[in-house]
C-alpha cells in the first residue's frame, strides 16, 4: 500500500503546482474522510481497526484525482466517506470489495451532484501540455509526466503487473486510431485520466483478475469500453464507468481464464484414497 | 535452458556449512527408530525387548509391497518397542529404542562383495537394505526401479538439486562422493536400462559439476552433466523433469509415465553401499545448521535424537524459537528435541527470534502474487478461498491435490496468510472422510 501511495506523491504535487493549494486541501480532506470513516464503522461493528494499512488513504487520493478541480470541498468528504462505507466495508472491508471505492464513490457523487460533477468539455491543447501541465481536465490529469515517473516505479519494484496498463493503453490507440472522430487518437490517449485509470485504478488487486490471461481480458474490455463511452455516451465519463463495469466482470473472467494446472489435470473429484 | 513457470528465489543461508568435510556425529547413547521412515506400509518388528542387535540388523521386516525393512543402527540392547512421537508423521508410531553397548559392532555380513549381480539380485539388495527415497519423499526405491515392461524408462535423471535454502549436505556428498555417486547410478541403471542418464545441477554449485564432470570421464554410456537454474524448488521431481525433458507429468500420474525416473544423489549413494557391502541404510548424511555454535554437515545414524546432534555442533547458540528437521521451505517443526533423525530426514535448522516472525494472517487482496509463483500453475489464493469457506469440493475442482507443499506461494503472500496449512489441512479432511 505504502508503494502506491509513494508512487502518487509526485502525481499530487504536479497536480497542487498547476491548480491551486486548494486541491491539496481537497486531497487531505478525502484521505481523512476515508480514514475517519472507515474507523468509525470498524470500531461500530466491533471489529478490528485497520486504518494502518494504508489502502483507505489510497482510495481517498485516487477519489480526489478523479474528480473535477472545481468541486466543493464538502464533496470529497462525502464522496470519501460513502467510497469506505459503501463499497468497501459493507462488503467486509478489505479484500472482499466488488468494484473500486474510490470508483464507486466517483459513481454516486456523478449521479447525486450532477451539476458539481460535470467538467468543461477538454479543448485539445498540444501534446506538451497534456504531458507537463494540464489544467483544463480532472486533477489527475495535471502532469502525465509526473504520473508516469510514479507508474514506472511501482512497475519496476513489480508492485503492479504490466499487462494491465499495457493491454488497456493498446486497445484504446488502436482503437482510437481506427475509429472515425475528430480528435486525435494521441489526446484520446493522453487526456480524460486515462493514464491515472491504466495504471492506477484498473490495477488495483483486489477487484481485478488474479489470472494472466484474466489480465489481458480485463484490460482490454477496459480500453473498448473507455472508447465506446467516450464516443458515444460522454467523454470525461469513460474511463471511470469502464473500469467500474469490468471490476464487475472480474469473477467471471477469473473463473473462465483459469491457467491450465501442470500436467494437464482434469477436474476430478477424489472418490478413493490416492 | 528453460526453466519450469513460477518459483521463488530466496536467500541462500548456505554460507556457515558450505564445502564443509562430513564429519562423522558421534554414536548416540541411545537411537528411537519408528517402524515407519517412509510412504506406505510400516515395517513389522521381529525382534522384542531384551534382544541384542548389532548394526545393520533387521529389527523390522517389510509388510506388503510398498514397504521395506528396518534396520538397527547402533550396536546394543532393545529397550523399549512402544509408540512415541513422529518428526514427521502426525500420529504415534511405533519406535524401537535401542540403548548403546558403547561399541560399534556391524553385522558380519556387511563386508565388500565384488560379485556382479543380475537385475533381480540388484533389486532384491536395494529392498533388503531398507533403501528409500533420500530426498525427502522417502518412498521404497526397490519399488521405484523395478522395470514395468509396459512403461520403459528411457531417462534415468541424477537430482543434484538442492534447492532449499541452508541445507548443503547433498552438495558436500557430491564433493566427496562423486565417483560412489555414480557408481550407484550406474546399478539402478543396470536395472531399469535407460537411454540416457543426466545429472542434473544447479547452477551456483560449480564445484559440485566440476566433481560430476570429472566422475564420469570412464564412462563412456551416454552420461551427461547439464547446468539448470538456481531456483526453488528446482529439486522437486516433476519441476525437474520439466526444466530437463521439456514434458510435464500428467496430473495425478508419475514420472514413468513420461519414460523418465529420478533419484537423489545420497539414494545412488545408499544403492551403491548396499549392493557392494551388503549394508543397509543405517546412516546419511545431513546438515545441522541455523542458531548453533558449529554448523556442520554430518553423517549420522538414523534414530539419533536431535538435541544429541545440537551438542556435538557446539549447543544451540541463541534460545531455539523453531527445531526444523528439513529444510526452511517444506521442513517439519518439531516440539520436541529429543525426536531421532529419520530416513527422511535433510538436516536440522535451529531458528530463533531473530529468525522467525510469526505474523497474524491479513485478508487476502487478492493481489495474485501467489498465481506467479506457484510451479503448479495452480490459483493458491481462491483454493484458500473455497477451503476457508469450507468448500471442499470446489477447492478439489481447482486442482488442490495437485499441489506439491512447496511453500512458494506462502512465502511470498504479502498478508501472510498460511497457505500451505490451509491446503493440508483441507487434503487432510477430505482423506479422511473418504476412509469413512
Amino acid at each position: 500500500m505504502c508503494s502506491a501511495v509513494v508512487a502518487l506523491i509526485p502525481a499530487i504535487f504536479g497536480s497542487i503546482y498547476f491548480f491551486d493549494l486548494r486541491s491539496l486541501l481537497l486531497v487531505v480532506l478525502s484521505i481523512v474522510s476515508a480514514l475517519v470513516s472507515e474507523a468509525i464503522y470498524q470500531k461500530a461493528s466491533g471489529r478490528k481497526i485497520t486504518i494502518t494499512d494504508g489502502s483507505a488513504v489510497i482510495t481517498g487520493i485516487i477519489l480526489v484525482l478523479i474528480l473535477p478541480p472545481r468541486v466543493p470541498l464538502w464533496l470529497s468528504l462525502i464522496g470519501s466517506a460513502f467510497a469506505i462505507v459503501f463499497a468497501k466495508q459493507l462488503f467486509g472491508g478489505l479484500g472482499y470489495n466488488y468494484v473500486n471505492p474510490a470508483l464507486a464513490g466517483w459513481a454516486f457523487l456523478r449521479l447525486i451532484f450532477p451539476h458539481h460533477m460535470t467538467i468543461t468539455t477538454q479543448t485539445p491543447t498540444t501534446v506538451v501540455n497534456l504531458l507537463l501541465g494540464n489544467t483544463s481536465g480532472h486533477l489527475g490529469e495535471a502532469s502525465l509526466i509526473l504520473l508516469f515517473i510514479g507508474a514506472i516505479y511501482l512497475i519496476i519494484t513489480k508492485v503492479i503487473d504490466y499487462r494491465i496498463p499495457i493491454s488497456y493503453l493498446g486497445t484504446v490507440m488502436i482503437l482510437a486510431l481506427m475509429l472515425p472522430t475528430t480528435t486525435p487518437p494521441l489526446f484520446f490517449l493522453l487526456s480524460g485520466n486515462l493514464f491515472l485509470g491504466a495504471f492506477f485504478i484498473a490495477t488495483d488487486y483486489v477487484t481485478t483478475p488474479v489470472t494472466k490471461l484474466g489480465q489481458w481480458v480485463f484490460g482490454i474490455g477496459c480500453g473498448i469500453l473507455t472508447i465506446v463511452i467516450r464516443t458515444w455516451i460522454s467523454f470525461s465519463d469513460g474511463v471511470c464507468y469502464s473500469i467500474l463495469l469490468m471490476n464487475l466482470l472480474t469473477p467471471l473472467i477469473d473463473r473462465y481464464t483459469r491457467p491450465k494446472v501442470f500436467g494437464a489435470g482434469k477436474n476430478k473429484i477424489v472418490t478413493a484414497h490416492q | 535452458m528453460f526453466s519450469f513457470f513460477g518459483g521463488i528465489h530466496p536467500a541462500a543461508h548456505k554460507d556457515s556449512t558450505h564445502a564443509k568435510r562430513i564429519e562423522s556425529a558421534p554414536i548416540p547413547h541411545r537411537v528411537l527408530i519408528p517402524f515407519c521412515q517412509h510412504t506406505g506400509i510400516p515395517s513389522e518388528p521381529n525382534i522384542k525387548v531384551g534382544d541384542l542387535v548389532k548394526v545393520g540388523t533387521k529389527i523390522g521386516e517389510a509388510d506388503g509391497k510398498i514397504s521395506v525393512p528396518t534396520h538397527a543402527t547402533i550396536s546394543g540392547k532393545v529397550t523399549e518397542i512402544k509408540e512415541y512421537p513422529h518428526p514427521v508423521m502426525s500420529q504415534r508410531v511405533l519406535t524401537c529404542v535401542i540403548e548403546s553397548d558403547g561399541k560399534d559392532i556391524w553385522e558380519e555380513s556387511i563386508k565388500r562383495n565384488p560379485i556382479d549381480f543380475d537385475t533381480n539380485t540388484l533389486i532384491n539388495l536395494i529392498a533388503e537394505a531398507g533403501i528409500v527415497g533420500l530426498g525427502g519423499s522417502a518412498f521404497p526405491t526397490h519399488v521405484k526401479v523395478a522395470p514395468l515392461e509396459e512403461k520403459p524408462i528411457e531417462t534415468l535423471i541424477i537430482n543434484c538439486c538442492e534447492c532449499e535454502p541452508y541445507l548443503t549436505a547433498d552438495h558436500q556428498v557430491i564433493l566427496e562422493n562423486a565417483a560412489e555417486i555414480i557408481e550407484g547410478a550406474k546399478l539402478i541403471a543396470k536395472i531399469i536400462n535407460p537411454k540416457r542418464i543426466i545429472i542434473v545441477i544447479e547452477e551456483n554449485q560449480p564445484e559440485a559439476i566440476a566433481k560430476m564432470e570429472q566422475a564420469i570421464t570412464k564412462y563412456d554410456n551416454p552420461i551427461s552433466v547439464i547446468t539448470v537454474k538456481t531456483k526453488y524448488p528446482q529439486g522437486a521431481e516433476k519441476q525437474l523433469i520439466k526444466t530437463v525433458l521439456g514434458i510435464q507429468v500428467p496430473s495425478g500420474g508419475l514420472p514413468i509415465d513420461v519414460k523418465a525416473l529420478v533419484q537423489n544423489v545420497q539414494t545412488c549413494y545408499a544403492v551403491y553401499e548396499a549392493v557392494t557391502f551388503h549394508k543397509p541404510l543405517v546412516e546419511k548424511v545431513i546438515t545441522v545448521t541455523g542458531q548453533v555454535k558449529e554448523p556442520k554437515n554430518l553423517r549420522v545414524r538414523i534414530g539419533t535424537p536431535i538435541l544429541d546432534l545440537v551438542n556435538f555442533c557446539g549447543g544451540y547458540s541463541e534460545e531455539p524459537k523453531k527445531v526444523i528437521l528439513g529444510g526452511p521451505m517444506m521442513g517439519i517443526a518439531q516440539f520436541n528435541d529429543e525426536l531421532p533423525i529419520i530416513k527422511s530426514t535433510l538436516g536440522v535448522l535451529i531458528l530463533s527470534d531473530k529468525d522467525v516472525k510469526i505474523f497474524d494472517e491479513q485478508p487476502c487482496i487478492r493481489c495474485a502474487r501467489c498465481v506467479n509463483a506457484c510451479p503448479m500453475n495452480l490459483l493458491p489464493c481462491t483454493i484458500n478461498d473455497f477451503v476457508r469457506h469450507k468448500n471442499l469440493d470446489r477447492a478439489q475442482e481447482y486442482n488442490l491435490f495437485d499441489c506439491i507443499e512447496c511453500g512458494c506461494c506462502d512465502y511470498v503472500c504479502p498478508s501472510q496468510i498460511k497457505l500451505v496449512h490451509a491446503f493440508q489441512f483441507a487434503k487432510n479432511e477430505i482423506l479422511l472422510k473418504v476412509k469413512q
